[in-house]
């Protein structure tokens, strides 16, 4: 629990920090997020090649590691479709459209916000945001409750790069490839399932 | 945090070189340990490198208190369905994987 607090802190402080700083002092903000990005890639990359073992149990697995991306879609439509119904000013085929982002807030904002325009669009990536944020908070939790394939499901897209680290730490090395492989399938399936959707 | 400059290609080069840089320093335990914290420190960079993007988009700031609620109403119940359902995969399917390994 120390390290969600601590993740949450300096998210609270970043956003106050982009509040108050000027517009073109931020502006490296992005390449930095990138490199900051690829740097733990490449850490990450050296944690599964100190432990080859990871590539045994891949292979154990076969086709039951299809089931985390699946089960990711089936539960993600299902329950944003619950409560589509609850939610004013929105049509089931627009939640179903945000949802279908799994966590990719910045393809499927553009393409959202091409479709649908912006209103649609920014709800897409506010909500696909927390999506992340939720799975940096909630690991620890997720996996105490409900197993470790749980931040892996709730990270969704963001499971194969920016929600991983997280995921190394309270799943274990073991999830790593599962992680990386469900997260990239979801990432591919993005674009396709937002525009079948509207 | 957004995905400029990122691409499958860049992904698999990042972890591919780590993993052989990794392969010929695994015996190396002291080091393993650092690099727990090390990945531990970047998360938080990078999470302090969204909540500045959140900060500085106008956009979603002046919209935060319309779109919020419904936002959190939808990931909360999108990641709610999955981590159910990845739960029944995890009890049926992959629970024996780390004693399998012993």
């Amino acid at each position: 629990m120390k390290s969600s607090v601590m993740i949450l802190i300096f998210f609270t402080a970043g956003i106050f920090t982009g509040l108050i700083l000027n517009e073109n002092v931020l502006s490296m903000n992005m390449n930095l997020s990138s490199y900051a990005l690829h740097f733990l890639l490449f850490l990450i990359g050296v944690s599964i090649g100190c432990d080859l073992k990871i590539f045994k149990i891949l292979k154990k697995l076969h086709y039951k590691v299809l089931f985390v991306p699946v089960s990711v879609i089936l539960g993600t439509m299902a329950g944003v479709a619950a409560v589509s119904f609850f939610l004013e000013n929105l049509t089931l085929n627009d939640c179903l459209a945000v949802g279908s982002g799994f966590g990719y807030y910045s393809l499927s904002s553009i393409y959202i916000t091409e479709l649908r325009g912006e209103t649609l669009g920014v709800l897409a990536l506010l909500s696909n945001i927390v999506r992340e944020v939720i799975t940096l908070i909630s690991a620890p939790v997720l996996v105490k409750y409900f197993g470790k394939l749980a931040p892996i499901a709730s990270g969704g897209a963001t499971s194969m790069d920016t929600t991983l680290p997280i995921i190394t730490r309270y799943s274990g090395k073991e999830f790593v490839v599962i992680a990386v492989f469900s997260g990239t399938i979801l990432t591919v399936l993005v674009p396709f399932m937002v525009t079948a959707f509207l | 945090m957004d995905r400029n400059g990122f691409t499958m290609n860049s992904v698999l080069l990042f972890l591919i070189s780590g993993g052989i840089l990794g392969y010929y320093i695994r015996e190396k335990k002291s080091f393993l340990h650092h690099l727990d914290k090390l990945t531990f420190w970047s998360v938080l960079t990078l999470l302090f490198l969204l909540g500045l993007s959140v900060g500085r988009n106008q956009t979603i700031m002046q919209n935060l208190h319309k779109l919020g609620i419904q936002a959190l109403i939808l990931s909360v119940s999108a990641v709610s369905g999955s981590v159910i359902l990845s739960w029944l995969v995890y009890k049926y399917f992959f629970k024996g994987i780390k004693a399998d390994e012993k």
